[in-house]
């Protein structure tokens, strides 16, 4: 008996393309649009918490000027100085490096190359402090450091700029009017989270960059790594204060500086992803909504021939039982293959998608189980229970059904 | 009774149909005993709301009856459930209706094969029981053709071949003819005929044409919920 309803469903899914097409439609967009966004969302979500943790998780940063961003009140702020540095790492206890970083924006000449980069000055520490790992050569030597030797450790996008897939360790890039060895290659990080290129960067010794570039003593901003136990909160207070003082501010004068916390960075950002992914779910909802809605629709709109479809059956000598399995097949294959069809259609333009959008694919099997259930569910109940009450009438009275 | 007669193929007994309830009920059977022997051709005339349409359809365990007893081969149908009354239907009864009652979209042989679905057994079978029903009532060719491919006639020929596919005891007929001009009409009792004389299949005819009625071989006039005439006839046409 089961084979032959079976048999049956399947001629009446043949039957009714055009009907059944777009009970199928109406799952598959509920299911591929929940799935979809809500997997690329999650995707967001670990690519930032992914560029945070490239930063490096327990690093403040420290820069003058109250705000930050563009137009970020700098002019009245000072830099700091080398002995700030000094006075943080002697009388701030929990803090692993102090690294001083002075910046400065230079275009860089190696052959008939050229490329207008970001030079950092500043100690091996910044390698640490920042998360960088080198993928060739060396880090600074202590002699190179002290006497401020025109050396450099080139990122990933400089090097592809200048040398091409030429090994660039012991080349030259002349720098204004300088010319400076290459030493090391950063290990590639890609896009931070400001979108910002982080390979972008080209590192000299703190010395190298304040004697030959920007002709001063002055350090732009201070990175300061913590150790593992420190919390960052703890260590904030007591900086911020050292500055202050270092800076001679009186009390009811604001910090002309900016100390920030990454983590906090990260918490934030996370915090906005994770609002993003909560409305994106939400559109989601709705659109799985509305699926279900279309599929309601079409369900009760053929009921009416349906129901003289039934009357036949019956008639003719169908049991009701039969005539309900019949129905209820039919309506769990379909439900079943839109759902299906709903999971590989998201699937392929989330592998899609994220990969255009440079976002790792979270595959999340709760998300693909909910939105499956969800659509089968309806297109089953709703193309059950009025072929149920149909199935119930007197055959005659199914066969009047106007 | 001297001579014990063969138990007809059915008997009512002070059948009555009532719809609706109390004082809006309205009574559309009033008290109808009838007996009808196998091999018999019936038709069964009457104005409208004379009950002739309801009488047929409980003759055809479409709908049942509110009092009475109703024999179908000695067998108690008032009593049956659903799903009996569905078995019976599927095992000794065909229909055939005004509107045809075809499954739309559906080739003239699915549509022939639909009864020996529920039935089971083997699809060549199936195929093969289907085509020689519509080879019967003419359409040999035509298995392929859905219903709005056809004309009326034609849709008439393929519900009577999807009613005899399964050699019903009884073909019952709701006025078959009601939606054919007057050729395509001849055609069809033509064939109820045919199959009355030939294979012996006991047909239940309603029709409000004389001309239809005058095809059968017993004609029964229902006025008011009762029978009012109940004559054996001459087979006036020859097909």
């Amino acid at each position: 008996m089961f084979l032959n309803t079976l048999l049956l469903a399947l001629r009446e899914i043949r039957r009714n393309l055009m009907r059944s097409f777009l009970t199928i439609l109406g799952i598959v967009i509920g299911v591929a649009a929940v799935v979809t966004m809500v997997t690329l969302g999650q995707g967001a979500t670990q690519m930032v918490s992914d560029q945070i943790s490239s930063l490096g998780s327990n690093l403040l940063m420290v820069r003058p000027g109250q705000r930050l961003g563009p137009g970020r009140d700098a002019a009245g702020a000072p830099n700091f100085k080398k002995a700030d540095v000094e006075a943080i790492r002697t009388q701030i206890g929990g803090l692993q490096e102090v690294v001083a970083v002075v910046a400065a924006s230079m275009t860089l000449v190696a052959g008939n190359n050229n490329w207008a980069s970001t030079v950092n000055g500043t100690t091996n520490g910044y390698l640490i402090a920042g998360n960088w790992k080198l993928a060739a050569g060396r880090a600074f030597l202590d002699d190179e450091e002290r006497a401020g030797k025109a050396v450099c450790i080139i990122g990933a996008t400089v090097r592809k700029e200048l040398f091409g897939s030429r090994n660039p360790l012991g080349d030259e890039i002349r720098v204004k009017t300088f010319v400076c060895q290459v030493v090391g290659l950063l290990a590639a990080k890609g896009q931070g989270a400001m979108g910002m290129d982080q390979d972008d960067t080209v590192l000299m010794p703190l010395a190298t960059v304040q004697r030959r570039l920007t002709g001063n003593q002055d350090v732009s901003s201070l990175m300061i790594a913590l150790k593992d136990d420190a919390g960052a909160s703890k260590s904030m207070e007591p900086i911020r204060l050292l500055l202050r003082e270092r800076r001679k501010l009186a009390e009811n004068e604001a910090d002309n500086f900016n100390l920030m916390d990454t983590k906090q960075i990260a918490e934030t950002l996370s915090g906005t992803i994770g609002t993003m992914t909560a409305l994106l779910g939400a559109v989601a909802a709705v659109s799985l909504l509305v699926g279900g809605i279309g599929i309601m629709n079409i369900m009760l709109v053929s009921v009416t021939e349906r129901t003289r479809e039934i009357g036949i059956r019956l008639a003719i000598g169908a049991l009701e039982q039969e005539v309900l399995l019949q129905f209820l097949i039919e309506a769990v294959m379909l439900s079943c293959l839109g759902g299906l069809i709903g999971i590989v259609l998201a699937f392929v333009a989330c592998l899609g998608l994220s990969s255009l959008m440079h976002m790792p694919f979270l595959f999340n099997p709760a998300i693909n189980l909910l939105a499956f259930g969800f659509s089968a569910a309806i297109g089953v109940i709703f193309g059950f229970m009025p072929a149920r009450r149909a199935a119930q009438l007197d055959p005659i009275v199914a066969l009047r059904h106007e | 009774m001297i001579r014990e007669e063969a138990a007809p193929l059915i008997e009512f007994c002070g059948i009555t149909k009532t719809y609706g309830k109390g004082q809006a009920g309205f009574q559309a059977l009033r008290g109808i005993d009838l007996r009808i022997s196998e091999g018999d051709f019936v038709a069964i005339m009457g104005p409208s709301g004379s009950g002739k349409s309801t009488a047929l359809n409980i003759l055809g365990c479409l709908d049942q009856p509110s009092d009475g007893e109703y024999l179908f081969q000695g067998l108690h149908v008032e009593q049956l459930d659903r799903s009996q009354r569905a078995l019976l239907r599927r095992h000794c009864l065909g229909f055939v209706f005004q509107g045809f009652n075809l499954l739309p979209r559906t080739s003239a042989l699915e549509n022939v094969e639909l009864p020996l679905l529920y039935r089971g057994g083997q699809a060549a079978a199936r195929h093969v029981a289907a085509r020689d029903a519509l080879a019967r009532v003419g359409l040999a060719g035509w298995e392929s053709h859905t219903p709005a491919e056809l004309s009326g006639g034609q849709q008439q020929r393929v519900a009577i071949a999807r009613a005899i596919v399964t050699h019903p005891l009884v073909l019952l007929a709701d006025e078959p003819t009601g939606n054919l001009d007057s050729q395509r009409s001849h055609e069809i009792m033509d064939l109820l005929a045919a199959l009355n004389r030939d294979q012996g299949i006991t047909i239940l005819m309603v029709t409000h044409e004389p001309d239809m009625a005058a095809y059968a071989r017993r004609l029964i006039r229902f006025v008011d919920g009762l029978v009012a005439e109940d004559k054996t006839q001459e087979v006036t046409v020859c097909s």
